[in-house]
């Protein structure tokens, strides 16, 4: 049940919500004002936050040097694609540690997880050879295949706790009936984590689309998704700011968008194995 | 169905890849504005090579110094051409890792005796050309004639460093913001270290003596440091410890500074009205000294090279002579103007007569390119080459350590013996474990 709140402690936890973000969206919001500005107005001292001359040549020369629709093909197709493989693999194994756990189930998901607790240059030069000589390097195939088994360990997991929630009495119900195990997967225990699969999709397509680490050292072209397309701005001599954040604006805006769109599943599916 | 769909999906995402044509030449370069107008030029280059297609890798200058050096230590052939610095060029091609461009020495259309000696020379090993230099620089002294004027001083063309410090002072108004120096100080061997190994060359210094022992507990490299260190509290910016090349630049642009060391290409930058404010007020003068006969200016130069045991080398051959000949700096001429030319290439540009008229900073740039030595450095005789770096793969690692130091000395985090001391300890230990002195 819901407590009675008075309206100073609303306007207090508002204003504070509101700070917080602001603060949390101001690096956005200031690489977005950059990007209209010249390159010469982005490093003026002091700054000027809406009253300067604007622009769009830094996007017309962008757009002008490098193939943006190529590197958004395959930003798309590299999250995508890690996300709908990993949750293919990931679905059963969750299945299997939420509802048929063994003595070492606590410790396999363990296990899964502290792959995450290496630093990922660790393993960078084995990875890299493994490329060469698969002939991977510079592919999107490579790619997803990387970007799934890193992101892999996040997915087993949050779907595991959403499967918790699910009584496994109703699984049980289904096989009574003589559903098989694929059935009962397919249309017993998906529909009712649905929730639960749409946030982990979009949480991993979002960590797929910003992962700067792999994409950047595994591929030079062909396969370089909008990391790559951001890093090619960034000069040693000479200023780059402004074409730097129109790069950043367009590399971003469309997970910003689809972010904003689903946020309402996002936000379900994230505090939907919290307790009630 | 649902799966078969998600199937369907993953085998077409499959078909996407591994489409390529046959002679694509891919191609790692540095987001610099002359690389940039390279690319925008290379259709002349496919026009008058058909049969050859140009793929551009364009990436910030670590990024594609660490992608590069994996591509090429893993020999993994990702890159037909690389963009690389001089720096690297003599020590890969030592290891066998470049292919020779013989075939550009022996071509006399070519002409590689027109290539600017000293750059020339920094590119070749055992008499061979490894890389061929695509733009170089030197560093010398940018400053605003205004200022100058107001405080009723006159810059030499060839400053000494007490004429600099004494007429920074002069200049710096803290109040209006106007500072008489701005200096690098960010930290990195590519960065403060750049500007501090080529001024302690000038105060005598040098990083090892003949024995590969470092010489950070000597009397020269103390006396530059605190004149450093002293210049930039009096006459410099707030936070230079956190400046390199392009914060220097802004503030320079802005107006902040009275004067600029640093590197050669900026010229181009200071002088354009579209990015600078002050761009009509600039003057240039070589890189200053303490009359020991070495000035502390650099050289650098960012060059093309192709991988050993590259499968493309014919293809990739005709692309660098392409890039850096001298019917090249004429198209870019004919497109964008003398004045975007890319510099420090080759002795004719210099002898060039429409572009002396369009390039005020011309003269100082060859004079200061030429009078930078590589093999021999400093006043003291050194066992390494390379004016504002040591030509040893170790480095890049000890560099940036000892500029770590001397960023922090600068910071007033730590004191001048303080930064000198650790940095002495630092390279003595790094040295031994790399096995030098090398006998």
């Amino acid at each position: 049940m819901a407590r009675k709140v008075s309206t100073q402690r609303k306007l207090v936890m508002s204003a504070i919500a509101w700070t917080l973000g602001i603060v949390i969206f101001f690096p956005i919001l200031w690489t977005f004002l950059t990007s209209f500005k010249t390159e010469g107005e982005a490093v003026a001292t002091p700054p000027s936050l809406f009253f300067f001359h604007w622009t769009t040549e830094n996007y017309a020369e962008v757009q002008s040097r490098s193939d943006y629709f190529l590197h958004f093909m395959n930003s798309v197709t590299i999250s995508l694609g890690s996300t709908i493989l990993g949750l293919l693999i990931a679905i059963p194994a969750a299945w299997a540690m939420a509802f048929a756990p063994t003595k070492r189930t606590k410790d396999v998901l363990m296990w899964m997880l502290s792959t995450k607790m290496m630093p990922p240059v660790g393993a960078l030069i084995p990875i890299y050879l493994l490329f060469r000589d698969g002939g991977l390097l510079d592919t999107r195939i490579g790619l997803v295949s990387v970007l799934t088994l890193i992101n892999l360990p996040i997915i087993v997991w949050m779907l595991y706790t959403y499967f918790k929630e699910i009584p496994g009495e109703i699984l049980e119900a289904a096989r009574m009936d003589g559903a098989s195990l694929a059935k009962e997967i397919i249309y017993v225990l998906t529909p009712m984590a649905v929730p639960g699969i749409a946030s982990t999709l979009l949480l991993n397509v979002i960590l797929a689309w910003n992962e700067a680490f792999w994409t950047l050292n595994l591929t030079t072209s062909n396969a370089a998704p909008l990391t790559a397309f951001i890093a090619s701005y960034s000069s040693p001599e000479g200023l780059f700011y402004a074409k730097l954040s129109a790069a950043s604006t367009m590399a971003i805006a469309p997970i910003l968008i689809l972010g904003w769109f689903s946020q309402k599943q996002l936000v379900r599916g994230l505090t939907f194995g919290a307790v009630k | 169905m649902t799966l078969k769909t998600v199937l369907l999906g993953a085998v077409s995402a499959l078909a996407f890849c591994g489409i390529a044509s046959a002679e694509t030449l891919t191609i790692a370069t540095v987001n610099n504005g002359d690389m940039i107008r390279m690319q925008k030029l290379t259709d002349d280059f496919k026009a008058k090579n058909p049969g050859i297609d140009v793929q551009w890798v364009t990436l910030e200058e670590n990024v594609l110094r660490q992608r590069v050096t994996t591509d090429i230590a893993t020999k993994s052939g990702q890159y037909d051409i690389m963009t690389i610095g001089i720096y690297e060029a003599p020590i890969w091609g030592k290891q066998g890792w470049l292919a020779p461009l013989d075939k550009l020495s022996s071509d006399a259309a070519y002409d590689a005796n027109d290539l600017l000696p000293p750059i020339r020379s920094g590119l070749t090993v055992n008499g061979k050309l490894y890389a061929a230099p695509f733009y170089g620089e030197s560093s010398m002294v940018m400053y605003r004639k205004d200022l100058f004027d107001k405080a009723g001083l006159k810059m030499p063309d060839a400053p000494t460093w007490d004429f600099i410090a004494d007429a920074a002072r002069k200049i710096t108004d803290k109040g209006s913001e106007t500072y008489g120096i701005c200096l690098r100080g960010k930290a990195g061997w590519g960065e403060n270290m750049a500007f501090l190994t080529a001024t302690a060359n000038a105060f005598g210094a040098r990083w090892f003596d003949e024995n590969w022992m470092p010489q950070f507990d000597q009397p020269e490299w103390k006396k530059t440091l605190d004149f450093y260190v002293k210049l930039m509290k009096d006459a410099g910016p707030p936070g230079a410890s956190s400046n390199g090349f392009n914060e220097n630049l802004a503030l320079f642009q802005n107006g902040k500074c009275g004067m600029w060391i640093d590197a050669t290409v900026a010229a181009s930058f200071v002088t354009n009205p579209k990015e600078s404010k002050v761009a009509d007020k600039v003057g240039f003068a070589l890189a200053p000294d303490t009359g020991l006969g070495k000035r502390g200016n650099w050289l650098w130069s960012w060059n093309l090279a192709i991988p050993a045991g590259s499968k493309k080398v014919e293809a990739a051959q005709k692309f660098i002579s392409w890039a850096t000949s001298k019917d090249y700096l004429k198209l870019v001429a004919e497109k964008d103007g003398w004045a975007n030319v890319p510099p420090g290439t080759r002795t004719s540009l210099y002898a060039n007569a429409d572009y002396q008229k369009a390039a005020p900073f011309a003269k100082m740039t060859i004079d200061s390119i030429n009078a930078a030595d590589p093999k021999k450095p400093t006043v003291k005789p050194v066992p390494y080459e390379g004016v504002q770096y040591v030509a040893i793969p170790e480095f890049q690692g000890i560099g940036t350590a000892v500029g770590q130091q001397f960023s922090a000395a600068l910071a007033g985090q730590v004191t001048v013996d303080q930064a000198l001391q650790s940095a002495q300890q630092l390279t003595e230990r790094e040295m031994k474990k790399a096995g030098y002195p090398k006998k």
